[in-house]
């Protein structure tokens, strides 16, 4: 194969026709690593899915998916995430494509469409907690708190290192090691929307069909 | 290291190739993954919204749809085709997603004998 030619020539030259990000060894390891942590955190949701999958029926009298989960809430979530997913692709091509003007501009969009998300669901918890729906309510409404939860904190985790990301690229330009920083903070937000789109079909799509 | 010689040589040969550049790296890709991601999101919320069928294949169809949209982020947006050396990170994504899913459907399947345990 191809590919594993190149990797028994990693002399200078051979290296040139990758993306800057893979071009020196140490930073391409690096992504390796951050494709294994992404494996193992899919084992953290995976955890969480299940319980919730066993959990979503055990309402003890309170509030069902179906009272609870908002349409038009969730959809706009949807979108904004989706589309910051786009974005973040956008400041890798923009880093690919050495603009490092646009790489800031998509950056900061992808992390304003990440912050609304996380405004709209926090919104959305409290709104739940002030009806009576808190994570103490049922089995449901603490599995449910912890999945979604979860995703929102990693959200949020990756609005903060996007920005941590965006002052680097700032600073010291595109580089192969600032190249590499983009690229597994975006892989990272392509990840946590491939999450979202099982939450917005396991938890809210089902809940509101069932 | 390789990187400091390869690092000017891949934007091209010169400021004026700028243009070219962005199309030989692929927004359409990108815009074309972003239209998808939309579309087959669109199809699912019709389709659960407006209940277009039994609960049953309804779930499986929106199971699948969500499986296209693994595989359009990986393929339009992750490039986890990319890398120089063997595809490792994509045995270690498909070890992860077969635990994910065996975790997940195992324990729905041992929980639906739940009457005693409930």
């Amino acid at each position: 194969m191809a590919v594993m030619e190149h990797h028994l020539h990693e002399a200078s030259g051979a290296r040139r026709h990758l993306p800057m990000e893979y071009r020196d060894v140490h930073q391409s390891l690096r992504i390796l690593g951050f494709w294994l942590f992404l494996a193992t955190d899919m084992l953290l949701f995976a955890c969480l899915f299940a319980t919730y999958l066993v959990l979503r029926t055990h309402t003890d009298g309170g509030p069902t998916p179906r009272e609870l989960f908002d349409v038009p809430g969730f959809t706009a979530e949807t979108f904004i995430l989706l589309t910051s997913s786009f974005t973040g692709g956008l400041a890798t091509l923009a880093m690919r494509n050495g603009k490092k003007g646009q790489l800031i501009g998509w950056l900061a969009v992808t992390m304003l469409l990440g912050l609304s998300f996380v405004a709209l669901e926090a919104q959305e918890f409290v709104k739940d907690a002030l009806e009576g729906a808190t994570m103490q309510r049922s089995a449901f409404l603490s599995s449910f708190f912890t999945l979604v939860g979860t995703h929102g904190s990693h959200v949020s985790v990756g609005i903060v290192w996007m920005f941590l990301t965006l002052l680097q690229v700032l600073r010291r330009g595109i580089t192969p090691i600032t190249a590499r920083k983009v690229f597994i903070v975006n892989l990272y937000w392509h990840f946590l929307d491939v999450v979202w789109v099982f939450i917005f079909t396991i938890v809210y799509l089902s809940g509101v069909v069932m | 290291m390789a990187n400091a010689s390869g690092q000017h040589t891949a934007f091209g040969p010169g400021p004026g190739a700028h243009g070219e550049e962005e199309h030989k790296h692929g927004a359409g890709l990108y815009i074309a993954g972003y239209i998808l991601s939309l579309v087959l999101t669109a199809i699912s919320f019709w389709l659960a919204l407006t209940r277009a069928m039994p609960l049953g294949p309804l779930m499986l169809v929106l199971i699948i749809l969500a499986g296209l949209q693994i595989v359009v982020q990986l393929f339009f947006f992750m490039h986890v085709t990319e890398g120089d050396g063997p595809p490792w990170h994509s045995m270690a994504l498909l070890l992860g997603l077969i635990f994910t899913f065996a975790i997940a459907l195992m324990s729905m399947w041992i929980m639906s004998f739940h009457y005693q345990v409930q």
